[in-house]
Parts: structure tokens; C-alpha cells; sequence
């Protein structure tokens, strides 16, 4: 095991055959384990529910994940910086319910507008906080959060004898899909997520944020800056967060201030199970792709199974658990 | 280490300069509870009839969350952050309050039984972060879908009842009307729990491994069982927090409030640094009654209450930018 680290050591056998091989590989691609996993699970699924595992259920799955993969975007940006973003709800709700109420008088262009730059706006003000005055992310983003939730609920006051419902528009692209399978929301998921792989990878910001989280006096005395860095960075967060609310309240037909609640903390999940470290500096979003869509088999298998949302939840968190040590441990050697 | 500079001069022994480290000690504490007295008295511009009935309502309605808050900041101050403090409480309330409405005569040994069962449940959470050596953050909300599991599956819809004696001790004052039941339990729980344990050896490690988990670990503090002990002690917390709940609702309820998020604003308002090591549990009690008292004056004065949730948000971002300006300038300085 200690031999086996030494890059030096020369060895006849295939890296593939080693323990420390597979070590490396699940530290380095981690989205590999994580597609077996998947895979796993769905086999899981048909076995227990013969015939369950169609396209058409690989469309459904998808068409939930999507959401939860973009908010997942959100906690590994943050998270590669050592930080987390826990207004992701909030926001999310609000701007699928602002654009519910504003899509009747203004259109549904202004409307999405309006929504992505109050979102931007919090997004900032957050970024200030961690950047400039080193509000803890965890204490800025809770209380950003409260204050979203806040105003989108004085808000709904005053909207209240307006009604209006989540845009036709939003209804088809959040949850339709093309032939019953492949589902519209991935016109905008794909290209996002394309967008965050390609700079995480290739382009200097993306760079920087790896390298503010890894070590941030290093990256200080390098020459980065690192509360432009953070600006920026929570404002994308809140804006991917207001596209997640978007698709979300297209997919259930439901524009209420509280609707994404719910996906807080399995969006923090389905980010740490794809191998984001939550100190920071480690971790990509493929991952986190895949984490999403491993808890929405998870549920649905669950579901299927006709456990009730306890058994579900108790498995949910044991899941976590257990990925995360795996994670830790084999991280642990380098 | 500023402390020291003003003793300097051989002047160590002077009353007045214990006093003064004190006060420079406490100085968040102290300024929250002026601005407590400040708020009480405002209070009592805006709505004269403000009385008894009033603080003790105050009492009985901070009690779940002061309670928390004691668990968050001792987790907190030994370095860790538990982000299942709602669900804990959630399940040791429906526990409590299913097992009070099967066995009502049994609610002694019930209440010891949770209390057992939160330090349990803390421990565990404890014994997860230190084997698995996963973040804290990341066990504990891992293990907040596993608490709320645990309680969905006690009681899938809020019921249960509450012994009487346990409901009559959080509510209505005690020897004078202005001394509400609440206050005297919270106060005798952190001067039984806490207070004590802080004087010990555990209670040194617990600041010890928070403040620098390295020195303290070659200073021979069992880093280990010092951690998982500051998470039991918060389980313990939680479970006061839970039968408090079980105890002013008269019922459990399965579905946990935003007590976890809200325990953590509060240590933060408190004084307690997230870095671990520093602040008590008097600043976060206060700081709860604090947030408690800005709502229902909110309510006095017709505000929309969802202002008042802006509020809270606003006081919390606010209150620690000044808190970390103030650190900055004296790092400058």
C-alpha cells in the first residue's frame, strides 16, 4: 500500500490491477465509480420492478435531475472556493414566482429578465459579503436567503388578487419533452453545463476559483484577487439558481415562494457525493451531474419499492454518509 | 494577546484591571444584553400594556430555540457545526410525546429516556465525524435526513400528548409574575449542564480542540473523544430543546423547523466565532430572545411579518460585518 504510492517504483503490473490504481481512479475521475453506481441502481430498479426501466423512465429521471443538477452547479462553484450557497432555495422559488406574476402584464422576456437580475442582484450583495467583509458563506447565504424569502412573501401580498400561473412557455420547456423522451429542459441544461465544465477546465476564472479555494493566501500572493473573484461567483450561483427556479416551477406547475425549499440540501448533496470537497479546491461538476441523478434514482427505486418518505430519507442520508467517507478515505492517501 | 499589553507595567494586580479584561472578555455579551434592555424598554414605549403576560409568552417561545442554541454553540466553539439540531429535536419531541400519550404514567422515567436518547443520537453524530473523517457539515446535514427519517417513522403526522407537570413547567411565572417558569428552566438547565462542565477538563478540551485542534492534539487532548463528547452535550441539548417543544405544544410534531439554521444564526449573533474556540453560551441566549422580541415588536407595531423575516436577515449579514470589521481593523491596527 505504501510502495504502491511511489510514482517511481517501477511495476510490471497494470495500473488497473492495483488497489492504489483504483484508488487513483476514483480520486481522479470520480465521475466513473459514480456512472457504475448509477448504473447499479438502475439494474436495481428493473430487478425489483421488472419492465419499470424504459426510455421513457430514463426521460422522467432526467427531466427531474435536471433542477437538481443545476442547483447541484451552484454548490460546486461555491464549494470549490471553501464555500456553500444556502440561498439557492430561496432565490429559485422567487424567481419562479416573480415571473409568474409578472409574465401576464410584461411578457415573458421581461419577466425572466427582471427575475435573473434581482437574482444577480442578491447574488452580489452576497458576494460582497464573503468577498469584502468576510461574512462567513454559510451565515451570507442563510441570511440572504431570509431576506429573498422575505421580500418574495410581501411580494406574493401584494400579488395576491392578481393570481396568474407559471407561463406555457415555462410549462413546455420544464417539462415537456420531444417524443414522450427526451426532455426540453435539456436545451438549457446542456449548454450550461457545457459552459461550467469547459471554464472550470480551460478558462482562467475558472482557474481561480480552484485556486482561491485550495489556498488562499498562495492565490492572494500570486496576484488574484480574490473578492472579485467571490462577487462574481455568488452572483453567477444566484443566477444558475434562478434558472433552476425557472425549470422547476415549469416542471411542476406550481409558482409559490417556497417551492424549492425542498432541493437545498439534497443540491449539497448530490455536489459532495460527486466528489466536491466542501473545504475547497477539489472537486468538478460532472460529478455532481451524476450525484444528481443518482438521488433521483435513489427515490424514485424507493418509491417504487412503496417505502414511505421515511425509510427513503433514513437511506438518503446513509447514502451520503457513506459516499463522502469513501471519498475521504481514498483521498486521504495523497 | 491584546489583553496582556495594558498589564504590561507590573499594574496585573490591580482590581480594576481584572474588571477591565472582564469587560473587554464580554463585550459582546454585555452590548447584546444592553441592546436587550434598550429593545425591553422600547417595547414598552410602543405597546404600554406590555407586561407579565408578555415575558412570559417571550420565555415560553425562545425556550426550543435558546435550548439549540446552547447545543449549537458548544458544537460550534469544539470546532464543529451540527446541521441536524432540528431534525434531533424533531425526533426526541415525537418520541417524547408519542411514548407520554401510550404510557402517561411513566413521564419521569420517559423524559430521562429522550434525554438518554439525544445524547445517543449526538454521539453518534460525533463518532460519524471522527471516523469517517468527513467534514462536519457534510455528516450532520448527511445525518439530518436520517433524524427526520427516524421521526417520520415514530409518528407520520403530529400527535401524541404531554404530561401535565411537563407542560405547566414551561408556562406562567413562578414566585413573582415577572419571573417566568421558562426563563428559570433555561437558566437552571445551562447552570446544571454547562457551566459545570466548562470547569472541567472536557469542558478546556472542548475550547481547546476548536481553537487549534493540532496544539491541542500534542498538548495530549484526546481530539476524539473530546469531539464526540461536545456532540453528545449537544445532543443532550437538543433533546431539552425537543421535550420543550413536545412540552409547550402539548403534542410532537415530525417535521422539523427551522430550528437548525436559526440555532446557527443565533450562536453567530452570539458571539461565538465559526472558526471554533471562541465565544460562550450566555451570548447566544440572549441573542435568541434578542431576535424573538424584534419579531413580536414587528407585530405591534403592524408590520408585515414577512418584513420581519427581511429583518432577521438583515440583522444577521449586519451584525456580523460589524463583528468582522471590527476583527479586520484590530488585525490592521
Amino acid at each position: 500500500m505504501t510502495v504502491a504510492g511511489v510514482p517511481s517504483a517501477p511495476s510490471a503490473r497494470s495500473p488497473w490491477l492495483t488497489a492504489s490504481g483504483w484508488r487513483g481512479l476514483f480520486r481522479d475521475r470520480p465521475t466513473i465509480p459514480l456512472l457504475a453506481l448509477l448504473a447499479a441502481l438502475v439494474i436495481l430498479s428493473e430487478l425489483v420492478r421488472p419492465g419499470i426501466v424504459n426510455l421513457n423512465w430514463g426521460g422522467v429521471m432526467l427531466r427531474t435531475a435536471v433542477p437538481l443538477a443545476i442547483l447541484a452547479g451552484c454548490q460546486v462553484l461555491t464549494m470549490l472556493t471553501g464555500g456553500i450557497d444556502l440561498s439557492v432555495g430561496a432565490v429559485a422559488s422567487m424567481s419562479g414566482f416573480l415571473v409568474a406574476t409578472l409574465v401576464g402584464d410584461y411578457g415573458l422576456v421581461v419577466a425572466l429578465l427582471v427575475a435573473m437580475g434581482i437574482a444577480a442582484i442578491a447574488g452580489l450583495l452576497s458576494g460582497i459579503g464573503v468577498g469584502v467583509f468576510r461574512v462567513h458563506p454559510l451565515i451570507m447565504t442563510l441570511g440572504m436567503g431570509l431576506v429573498v424569502f422575505g421580500f418574495a412573501n410581501a411580494w406574493q401580498l401584494v400579488m395576491v388578487q392578481t393570481g396568474g400561473g407559471t407561463p406555457a412557455e415555462l410549462r413546455w420547456i420544464g417539462s415537456g419533452s420531444l417524443f414522450g423522451i427526451v426532455p426540453h429542459s435539456l436545451l438549457v441544461f446542456v449548454p450550461l453545463a457545457a459552459l461550467i465544465l469547459f471554464s472550470l477546465r480551460r478558462t482562467g476564472y475558472g482557474r481561480l476559483l480552484y485556486a482561491v479555494g485550495d489556498n488562499p493566501i498562495a492565490a492572494r500572493l500570486s496576484g488574484a484577487r480574490s473578492w472579485q473573484v467571490l462577487m462574481l461567483l455568488y452572483a453567477i450561483s444566484a443566477v444558475m439558481a434562478s434558472i433552476a427556479g425557472f425549470l422547476l416551477s415549469g416542471l411542476t406547475n406550481v409558482a409559490s415562494v417556497t417551492l424549492a425549499d425542498p432541493y437545498v440540501l439534497p443540491s449539497v448533496a448530490a455536489a459532495v457525493i460527486g466528489g466536491t470537497s466542501i473545504m475547497g479546491g477539489r472537486g468538478g461538476y460532472g460529478g455532481a451531474i451524476v450525484g444528481a441523478l443518482i438521488l433521483v434514482v435513489i427515490s424514485s427505486l424507493l418509491s417504487s419499492l412503496g417505502y414511505p418518505e421515511a425509510v427513503r430519507q433514513i437511506l438518503f442520508g446513509s447514502i451520503i454518509v457513506g459516499v463522502a467517507a469513501a471519498y475521504t478515505r481514498v483521498t486521504a492517501e495523497s | 494577546m491584546t489583553a496582556t499589553t495594558g498589564s504590561l507595567g507590573g499594574s496585573r494586580s490591580r482590581p480594576t484591571d481584572a474588571v477591565m479584561d472582564w469587560l473587554r472578555h464580554n463585550a459582546w455579551t454585555l452590548g447584546l444584553v444592553a441592546f436587550l434592555v434598550l429593545l425591553l424598554a422600547f417595547t414598552k414605549a410602543i405597546q404600554p400594556s406590555y407586561g407579565p403576560p408578555g415575558i412570559q409568552g417571550l420565555a415560553s417561545a425562545v425556550l426550543p430555540l435558546a435550548l439549540a442554541a446552547v447545543g449549537q454553540a458548544i458544537v460550534v466553539i469544539s470546532g464543529g457545526i451540527d446541521l441536524s439540531i432540528g431534525s434531533i429535536m424533531a425526533l426526541t419531541s415525537v418520541v417524547s410525546a408519542a411514548l407520554m400519550k401510550t404510557y402517561p404514567d411513566l413521564a419521569i422515567a420517559i423524559v430521562i429516556g429522550v434525554l438518554v436518547l439525544g445524547i445517543v443520537i449526538g454521539a453518534v453524530n460525533g463518532g460519524l465525524v471522527v471516523v469517517t473523517r468527513v467534514p462536519d457539515i457534510v455528516v450532520t446535514l448527511a445525518m439530518s435526513f436520517v433524524w427526520a427519517g427516524c421521526a417520520l417513522l415514530v409518528l407520520k403526522t403530529p400527535g401524541g400528548a404531554a404530561a401535565v407537570w411537563l407542560k405547566d413547567l414551561v408556562k406562567g411565572p413562578i414566585l413573582v409574575e415577572w419571573l417566568p417558569r421558562a426563563a428559570v428552566v433555561m437558566v437552571v438547565l445551562v447552570a446544571v449542564i454547562w457551566i459545570p462542565l466548562r470547569r472541567t477538563r472536557l469542558g478546556l478540551s472542548i475550547y481547546a480542540i476548536g481553537s487549534n485542534q493540532l496544539a491541542a492534539f500534542r498538548s495530549g487532548v484526546a481530539v476524539g473523544r473530546t469531539k464526540i463528547s461536545a456532540y453528545a452535550v449537544m445532543g443532550l441539548f437538543a433533546a431539552l430543546g425537543g421535550l420543550s417543544l413536545t412540552a409547550s405544544t402539548g403534542i410532537g410534531s415530525p417535521v422539523p423547523g427551522g430550528y437548525t439554521l436559526q440555532s446557527v444564526a443565533a450562536i453567530v449573533l452570539g458571539g461565538v466565532s465559526l472558526a471554533g474556540g471562541r465565544g460562550g453560551v450566555f451570548g447566544p441566549i440572549v441573542a435568541v430572545i434578542i431576535l424573538q422580541l424584534i419579531r413580536s415588536d414587528m407585530t405591534f407595531l403592524n408590520v408585515n411579518t414577512n418584513l420581519a423575516t427581511v429583518a432577521n436577515g438583515v440583522i444577521l449579514i449586519g451584525v456580523v460585518m460589524f463583528g468582522s470589521l471590527i476583527q479586520m481593523r484590530r488585525a490592521r491596527a
